[in-house]
C-alpha cells in the first residue's frame, strides 16, 4: 500500500504557513493581523510536532503533547496581546503598529 | 583569701559615669553631672586606697616578695595556642601604685574643676570626658595583655585629644589638640609594630608571660637579629617610640607645649601627673624583658631620657608662658624617670633605678599636679598665662603662695620635701652606672631649681604689675586640693617605697647617700638664689643676661626651633615635594582617565541610540534575517 499522504506534504504545509506567518508579521500594519501571523508560525510549528510524532514514533505521544501545550500557551499568550491592543487602542484611538513607538530611544 | 575581684569596679564605675554624664549631661543642672562624676571618683579613690591597703600591708606578700596577682582574665581573640588579647586585670606593685596616684590625682582635678570651671558652657560635656579619661588610664594600667594596653593606649589619647580641644572656639586649641593627637599617633605606629614584632618572636602578649624572669619569652627571643640588634631589641626599641611619643621625649615632644591651650586642671591631670607617665610605666611593666633580652634598648632609653631632661629644662628657663614653663619642666622630670629605668638593673639593690623611677614618679604626679593647680589658681584670678603680666602675687592670694612654694621647693629637690628624696635616689642609681649621665642629671637638678623659682619670684614677688582688677584668692574648694596635694608632696617622700616597689618585688632598704645628696642640694640651693638675686625684684639683670647670651638664648626661648624643623620636614618637604605631585597625580592622570572613559561612553551611546528606533517590526525584521542568515551559514558550513 502506497501512502497517499506522506511527511512531505506536511512538511511543505508547515513551511509554508511558517513563511506566510513571518511575512505576515513583518509587512501588515494592523496589529490584529500581527496576532494572526504569530499564531500561523505557532500553529506550523504544531503539524510539525504531530506530523512527525506520527511518522517517526508513533509509540509515544510526545509530539502530541507538545502540540497541545503550544495551543495553551497560544490561547494564555492572545488574551495578553489582546489586553495591550485593547488599551493601546483606548489610548491612541488606533492599533497601527507604526505609532505603537513608546520605547524608543 | 580575700580576692581582688572589687577592683573592677574602679574603672568600670568611671565608664558608666561617663556614658551617664555623656548622654544625659545635658538634661540637668551642669553642676549635677560634675556632682555624679566626682561622686564616682571619690568610690573609685576609696576603693584604690583599699585594694593598697589590701595588696602592700595584708595579702600581696608571699614569701617576702610582691607577686602579680591575676584578677581575672577574661580570653577575648585568640590567635593560637599561646597568642591571644585578653582582658583582664593585673595587680603588682606598680599598678596599684598607679591606681592610687591616678585616682588621687582625678579626685583632686574633679574637686578642683568644680571651683574653676564654674559657669563653663561645656561644663558637663567636660566632666564626661574627665571621666574617660581616668577610666582609659586605669584600663591601662591595669591591663593584663600588652594588646589591652594597646586599647586603652589610643583611648588616653583620644579623651586627651578631646580635653584639649575643651575650648574648640578657639583656633588655637583646636590645632593644638589635632597636633596632640597626631604626633603621639604617629608615635603609637610605632608601638603597635613593636607588639606585633614582640608577639612574633616572645610568642606571647601576656604581662605575666612576658615579664617573666624564667618564662620563655625572655629565654627564647633574641635569637633573630636585624641589622646588629636582636628581633627583640628592635621590638622594644619600636615600643620605646610609643612611650616616648606618650611621654614627650625628644623629638616627640612637640605636642605637650602646645597642649596646654587645654583647660589648667585638664594640664594638671593628664599632661602632668597621668597619661604622660605612661609611657615610663609601660617601660616599667616591660622592665624584665628589657634587661634580660635587650640592655640596648635600655641604654636608648636612658639616653634619650637624659637628652631630654637636659634640653627641657634649659627651654624651661626662657618660656614666659607659666604653663609652658610647667610644661618644659614636665617634659625634664619624665626625662628623669627615662634615665632612671634606663640605668637599672634587675631585682634588689641592683633594681635601684628602677625603684627610683616609680618613686620619682609618684612624688612628680603629687607636686606637678600641684604646681599646676596653683597655675591655674593664678591664671582663675589675673586670666592670664603671661609672667611677665604677674608680680607680687603673694599679697593677694596667700594659700596659693604658700603651696606653690612648697611644690616649687619639692620639685627643686629641697629636703626634706618629697622631691628630695625621690631625685636622690635617682642621682645614686645614676652615678653607680653611668658617670656621664650622672653629670648631665646633676645639671638639670640645678636648672630645675633655677627655673622653677624664677617662675616663682616673678609671680609672687617682682614688682607688682597694674591688674585689671583686684587679684583674688580662689574659692575654697579650689584651695582644699591645693593644701591636700601640698601636704602630699610634702610627706610623700617619706614613703619607704622600697619596701614596697621593687622591680622583683622584693623588698629593700634604701637610705640617704651623703656624697650624692649633699652636692645636689647645694646645687639646688645655688639655683635658688640666682633665681632670687634676679628676680626677687624687678632689675635689669636678668635682660643683660638674655642680650649677652644672644642667639643661645634666643634659640632656647624659640624651643631650639623644633616645632620649626617639624614644619618644614611636614610642610615643605612632606607637602611640597610628596603630598603636591601625588595630589597633580590625582587630578590630572586617574581623575581624567576615568573622565575620558566616561566621554567616550556618552559619544559612543549618542551615536548608536538611533538603533533603538521602537519600531515593533523593524526589530523582527533583523532578528529573522540574522536567523537567516545563521542558518545559510550553518548549511554552508555542514555543505562545505
Amino acid at each position: 500500500m502506497t501512502e497517499v499522504v506522506g511527511i512531505q506534504h506536511f512538511m511543505v504545509l508547515s513551511t509554508l504557513m511558517f513563511f506566510i506567518g513571518v511575512y505576515g508579521f513583518l509587512t501588515r500594519k494592523n496589529l490584529i493581523t500581527i496576532l494572526l501571523s504569530i499564531e500561523l508560525i505557532l500553529n506550523s510549528v504544531n503539524i510539525n510536532f504531530v506530523a512527525f510524532n506520527k511518522y517517526l514514533y508513533p509509540e509515544n505521544l510526545g509530539g502530541h503533547f507538545f502540540a497541545m501545550f503550544v495551543i495553551a500557551v497560544a490561547a494564555t499568550e492572545v488574551a495578553v496581546a489582546i489586553a495591550i491592543i485593547i488599551s493601546l487602542y483606548r489610548k491612541l484611538k488606533m492599533i497601527d503598529v507604526e505609532n505603537v513607538n513608546e520605547m524608543k530611544y | 583569701m580575700e580576692n581582688f575581684y572589687y577592683t573592677l569596679i574602679i574603672p568600670v564605675i568611671l565608664f558608666f559615669t561617663f556614658v551617664f554624664t555623656g548622654l544625659l549631661g545635658r538634661k540637668f543642672k551642669p553642676l549635677f553631672s560634675g556632682m555624679v562624676c566626682t561622686a564616682s571618683i571619690f568610690i573609685s579613690t576609696a576603693l584604690s586606697w583599699y585594694t593598697a591597703y589590701q595588696y602592700f600591708f595584708v595579702q600581696g606578700k608571699v614569701d617576702g616578695a610582691y607577686k602579680l596577682i591575676n584578677v581575672f582574665n577574661l580570653e577575648w581573640l585568640r590567635f593560637n595556642e599561646t597568642l591571644s588579647i585578653d582582658i583582664g586585670i593585673l595587680l603588682d606593685p606598680i599598678s596599684v601604685m598607679m591606681l592610687v596616684v591616678i585616682t588621687t590625682v582625678s579626685l583632686m582635678v574633679h574637686l578642683y574643676s568644680l571651683g574653676y570651671m564654674k559657669g563653663d558652657p561645656g561644663f558637663s560635656r567636660y566632666y564626661a570626658f574627665l571621666s574617660l579619661f581616668t577610666f582609659s588610664m586605669l584600663g591601662l594600667v591595669l591591663s593584663v595583655n600588652i594588646f589591652m594596653t594597646y586599647m586603652f593606649w589610643e583611648l588616653v589619647g583620644v579623651s586627651s585629644y578631646l580635653l584639649i580641644g575643651h575650648y574648640y572656639d578657639k583656633p588655637s586649641a583646636v590645632s593644638a589638640s589635632k597636633k596632640a593627637f597626631i604626633v603621639t599617633r604617629f608615635a603609637d605606629l610605632g608601638f603597635l609594630i613593636g607588639i606585633l614584632l614582640l608577639s612574633a618572636y616572645a610568642g606571647s602578649f601576656d604581662f605575666n608571660e612576658l615579664t617573666n624572669p624564667q618564662g620563655s619569652a625572655i629565654l627564647q627571643s633574641a635569637s633573630v637579629t636585624f641589622m646588629g640588634l636582636s628581633a627583640v631589641t628592635w621590638a622594644l626599641i619600636l615600643i620605646f617610640i610609643g612611650c616616648a611619643g606618650k611621654s614627650a621625649m625628644f623629638p616627640l615632644h612637640i605636642w605637650l607645649p602646645d597642649a596646654m591651650e587645654g583647660p589648667t586642671p585638664v594640664s594638671a591631670l593628664i599632661h602632668a601627673a597621668t597619661m604622660v607617665v605612661a609611657g615610663v610605666y609601660l617601660i616599667a611593666r616591660l622592665f624584665p624583658l628589657y634587661i634580660f633580652t635587650s640592655p640596648q634598648a635600655l641604654e636608648v632609653v636612658a639616653y634619650v631620657g637624659a637628652f631630654t631632661s637636659l634640653f627641657a629644662a634649659v627651654i624651661a628657663c626662657t618660656q614666659t608662658d607659666i604653663k609652658r614653663v610647667l610644661a618644659f619642666s614636665t617634659i625634664s622630670q619624665i626625662g628623669y624617670m627615662m634615665v632612671a629605668l634606663g640605668v637599672s638593673g634587675y631585682g634588689g639593690e641592683e633594681g635601684l633605678g628602677y625603684m627610683a623611677s616609680m618613686f620619682h614618679l609618684f612624688t612628680h604626679a603629687m607636686f606637678k599636679a600641684l604646681l599646676f593647680l596653683g597655675a591655674g589658681s593664678i591664671i582663675h584670678a589675673i586670666h592670664t598665662n603671661e609672667i611677665c603680666d604677674m608680680g607680687n602675687l603673694r599679697k593677694y592670694m596667700p594659700v596659693t603662695h604658700i603651696t606653690f612654694l612648697i611644690a616649687c621647693l619639692a620639685i627643686a629637690g629641697i629636703p626634706p620635701l618629697s622631691g628630695f628624696f625621690s631625685k636622690d635616689e635617682i642621682l645614686v642609681a645614676v652615678i653607680e652606672k653611668n658617670f656621664f649621665l650622672f653629670i648631665v642629671q646633676y645639671i638639670v637638678a640645678g636648672l630645675t631649681a633655677f627655673y622653677m623659682f624664677r617662675l616663682y619670684f616673678i609671680v609672687f614677688w617682682n614688682k607688682e604689675k597694674k591688674y585689671e582688677h583686684e587679684p583674688h584668692e580662689s574659692p575654697s574648694i579650689m584651695l582644699i586640693t591645693l593644701v591636700f596635694l601640698a601636704v602630699c608632696s610634702a610627706v610623700a617622700g617619706f614613703i619607704p617605697f622600697s619596701e614596697f616597689v621593687t622591680s622583683d618585688g622584693l623588698p629593700f632598704v634604701t637610705h640617704i647617700h651623703m656624697k650624692v645628696a649633699v652636692p645636689t642640694v647645694t646645687l639646688a640651693v645655688i639655683g635658688i638664689l640666682t633665681a632670687f638675686f634676679l628676680y626677687k625684684k624687678e632689675s635689669t639683670s636678668p635682660d643683660k643676661i638674655k642680650n649677652s647670651l644672644g642667639l643661645i638664648y634666643r634659640s632656647a626661648y624659640r624651643k631650639f626651633y623644633i616645632d620649626e624643623v617639624y614644619m618644614f620636614v611636614t610642610k615643605k618637604i612632606i607637602f611640597n615635594m610628596i603630598s603636591v605631585p601625588i595630589a597633580w597625580f590625582d587630578r590630572n592622570v586617574i581623575d581624567s582617565s576615568m573622565n575620558g572613559i566616561a566621554a567616550a561612553t556618552n559619544f559612543i551611546s549618542e551615536k548608536i541610540k538611533y538603533l533603538q528606533s521602537g519600531q515593533l517590526q523593524q526589530y523582527a525584521f533583523v532578528m529573522v534575517a540574522g536567523m537567516i542568515l545563521i542558518f545559510l551559514l550553518t548549511v554552508y558550513l555542514i555543505t562545505l
